[in-house]
């Protein structure tokens, strides 16, 4: 006994009385329990268990993607109960939730501590909160909550397949998305708990993404999600010659980087100029015989090609982007779902960004000294969340950024960007199709690259080049009001958004 | 100097489209193909013709050799082509429709008319000439001779033929007798030969072997109808390290004869003649564009 323990005695009443049920353990209560588990009839008695009151933070993930329909049905809910003041907690917010805007106008919701992307951003961009939406990449979200920044009072999640007991999966059921990666946050870090789902299976839901022991109610509802918003079919590569010519450079710089060896990892998302980049690394892994440790992040129906034909050991799943990846995760062994804190939480004991070699990422803007605009627009409005852009740049050995170098008339290489996502600091390459740029800092990748076949260029002249198409636009007119705050991975301030004017 | 420039691929760009116009230069094609004529319908042509100057004014194309195709002297169009494309001076223009050495002249005329009073030195924009019919693949070495304009030889493989009543293959058998009338008149009047389009874009293996084929056969390149299909022309157009080795063995004989002055050049006790000397040159400055030669010439 350690010393100044209170030795406590058990009553007999409790010896009798059988987990929360309170009933006897009589052979038929076993069955019953299994059944009713944790099951409560609605979202509104749910929300009333969990004694939910105004001012609350409320916390929902986005594994439906434009899927979702469990936002918006919550957040019904909660205005017709008359909570009032709301701080919502998304991983991220997608166009379907422009509805919920309705309910910031009336007084429902009060701000945002979350990505938006659309509708919602453009909104905060028009002045709507009272104070402003605070921005954090995937591993970020975690950390702000593991240090109690983020304080989530009640999470709520869509939940593909759940038994009564509240054992989560997101590989089954009509509304099935694969990874809960991003979800494991908000079940272990919010006060109460609240599943829905509209797959109600038999105990025990094996195998689970989420246990029971981190979940309070099990909510059954009609439907949580639109199936073919959720996941895509077979995501082809482009056929847009721009996007093949960058993702061609990419595929070369990656080759001739210096770390195109065995074992070999890297990250590269699901959108139109990463997956030909990765179609075109999978074929120069086969022509030089190379085998690669994992690939993660996003995974896609390509990255589970390349797991079955044995270029990469593992796939690291924090969300499954189509079908053939739902399928993949629920029976490839190499294939394993990660938390947003495997993946990027730079304050876990150690995140799977840092052990990427190489990752592939997106940009709106990319300035002189390499920083990155993921969140604005060139107008200036919020349109993006981070995702784990930040993240997985610090983490990688070798940053690369793909755009093109002008998207209609706006160029997308500028003196300075209107908000820095991404400190230049972490970003090696910038790809264009006219270019490519080296960070002055990696002297060893320039090496690597020059004489290569590769059109490289300072990054000064690849916006030269961009304007002598765009002209110099005009920068957008910001007034004092802040409607986005940018929090870098560590917690520190590294933007702010303002109003335009 | 122009003639010689390097032509593997000529990339077809419709002119009616802006963003299409404004990246024609960054895939890699040695030569793009600015278009006016089968590329753009009838009620189009004037939008094209304007796009087509606008882009030739500023976008700047970089690295590729600048064309337009513009439509036949003999059609309504032909004329304002000439007047909106010549003074911009493109490096050439790709003539269609060629039956004869009147249609190069009458071209070469009103070029020299249009350059002159623009401001722009007369001979500047090159001419090569497209055949689409059997008068015009008959008249071929005179249609080569008829300007010192003229650079290259093309031919439409659709409209020839169409003309001459033959069914088109995927072999292309059918085009033996106008690839090798290209070719030989070419060579006479001292031009590139320039082979017509394979129009199957999805089909990369066939046109890998096409290509080969017309490289083989004397071709100094290839038309293209997409940006994908200039990685697989140019893979085509890249020599052996066998035809690399004895070409820079040629040229070693040669510099070593012309350093003694000798009129004569021996190779493995044969002689090398100069035709022999040329092909060598050729296949080295595809060996240089292919990368193969890192650190060379």
């Amino acid at each position: 006994m350690p010393p100044g323990r209170k030795v406590t005695t058990m009553d007999t009443d409790s010896r009798k009385v059988f987990f929360f049920t309170g009933e006897k353990k009589v052979i038929p209560s076993i069955g019953k329990k299994r059944e009713k588990g944790k099951i409560v009839a609605s979202l509104e008695e749910a929300f009333r268990l969990a004694d939910v009151r105004d001012g609350m933070t409320i916390s929902f993930h986005h594994h439906l993607r434009d899927g979702d329909l469990v936002v918006n049905m919550a957040l019904d809910v909660l205005a017709k109960m008359g909570i009032r003041d709301l701080v919502l907690a998304p991983s991220a917010l997608f166009p379907v939730h422009e509805r919920l805007l309705r309910h910031v106008r009336s007084g429902v919701i009060r701000s945002i501590e979350g990505s938006v992307n659309g509708p919602v951003g453009r909104a905060a961009s028009e002045g709507l909160f009272s104070s402003p939406v605070i921005l954090r990449s995937h591993g970020g979200r975690v950390r702000a909550m593991q240090a109690g920044e983020l304080r989530v009072d009640v999470a709520v999640l869509a939940a593909p397949a759940a038994d009564a007991m509240g054992n989560l999966s997101g590989i089954s059921g009509p509304s099935a998305c694969g990874s809960l990666g991003y979800a494991f946050t908000d079940a272990q870090y919010a006060d109460r708990v609240i599943a829905v789902t509209d797959n109600l299976v038999s105990y025990p839901a094996v195998p689970f993404s989420i246990p029971q022991t981190l979940v309070d109610w099990v909510v059954p509802v009609e439907s949580i999600g639109v199936p073919e918003k959720i996941v895509s079919g077979t995501l082809r590569v482009t056929r847009d010659p721009l996007r093949l010519i960058i993702a061609e450079h990419v595929a070369k710089v990656v080759e001739e980087s210096g770390l195109f060896t065995d074992g070999f990892s890297m990250q590269a998302g699901a959108g139109g100029i990463s997956l030909a980049a990765s179609a075109f690394i999978r074929e120069r892994m086969k022509a030089a015989g190379i085998r690669g440790s994992f690939i993660s992040g996003g995974i896609t129906g390509q990255s589970v090609e390349m797991l079955e034909e044995g270029l990469f050991e593992s796939l690291l799943d924090v969300q499954s982007f189509d079908l053939e990846a739902v399928a993949s995760l629920a029976s490839n062994r190499g294939h394993a779902e990660m938390s947003a804190s495997f993946y990027a939480n730079t304050a876990s004991k150690g995140c799977a960004v840092d052990m990427l070699d190489v990752a592939v990422l997106g940009a709106t803007q990319v300035d002189m000294d390499f920083n990155v605009n993921v969140n604005t627009e060139s107008d200036g409005v919020l349109l993006h969340g981070i995702g784990g852009h930040m993240d997985t740049a610090a983490g990688a050995a070798m940053t690369v950024i793909v755009t093109p170098l002008f998207r209609g008339r706006m160029p997308m290489i500028v003196d300075s960007v209107l908000t820095v996502t991404t400190p230049g600091e972490t970003v090696d390459v910038v790809v264009t199709e006219r270019g490519v740029a080296v960070n002055p800092r990696r002297k060893d990748l320039l090496e690597n690259l020059r004489g290569k076949g590769i059109p490289l260029m300072e990054i000064g002249d690849l916006k030269k080049t961009a304007e002598e198409f765009t002209g110099i636009p005009k920068t957008p007119s910001f007034g004092d009001n802040v409607i986005g705050i940018v929090e870098y991975r560590d917690g520190t301030i590294i933007d702010t958004i303002r109003q335009r004017i | 100097m122009k003639a010689k420039r390097l032509r593997r691929t000529s990339l077809y760009i419709p002119g009616t489209n802006p963003g299409m116009l404004a990246n024609a230069s960054v895939y890699g094609a040695d030569s793009i193909i600015l278009d006016l004529e089968d590329g753009v319908p009838v009620p189009e042509k004037d939008a094209a013709r304007i796009l087509v100057r606008n882009a030739l004014k500023s976008v700047p194309y970089r690295g590729a050799e600048v064309t337009v195709r513009v439509n036949a002297l003999s059609t309504p169009f032909g004329r304002d082509d000439f007047r909106e494309i010549i003074p911009l001076a493109p490096d050439a223009i790709r003539l269609p429709k060629c039956e004869s050495a009147d249609d190069v002249r009458e071209a070469d005329a009103l070029m020299t008319e249009i350059e002159l009073n623009s401001g722009v030195e007369a001979g500047t924009v090159g001419i090569i000439a497209i055949t689409e019919s059997a008068r015009g693949g008959r008249n071929l070495s005179e249609i080569a001779a008829a300007s010192p304009r003229v650079i290259a030889l093309n031919y439409g493989a659709e409209d020839y033929t169409a003309d001459i009543g033959a069914v088109r293959t995927k072999e292309g058998r059918e085009l033996d007798d106008i690839r090798a009338k290209v070719i030989v008149a070419a060579r006479i009047a001292g031009v590139q030969a320039l082979d017509s389009v394979f129009g199957d874009v999805n089909d990369m293996e066939g046109l890998y072997a096409e290509a080969l084929r017309v490289r083989l056969l004397g071709f100094d390149g290839k038309s293209v109808i997409h940006p994908r299909q200039i990685p697989v022309v140019h893979r085509a157009f890249t020599p052996s390290e066998q035809e690399i080795g004895f070409a820079r063995r040629v040229m070693a004989a040669f510099r070593e004869a012309s350093s003694r002055g000798a009129g004569v050049i021996a190779l493995d006790g044969r002689m090398i003649d100069a035709p022999v000397v040329a092909r060598a040159e050729k296949i080295l400055a595809l060996a240089e564009a292919a990368g193969c030669l890192p650190g060379e010439r």
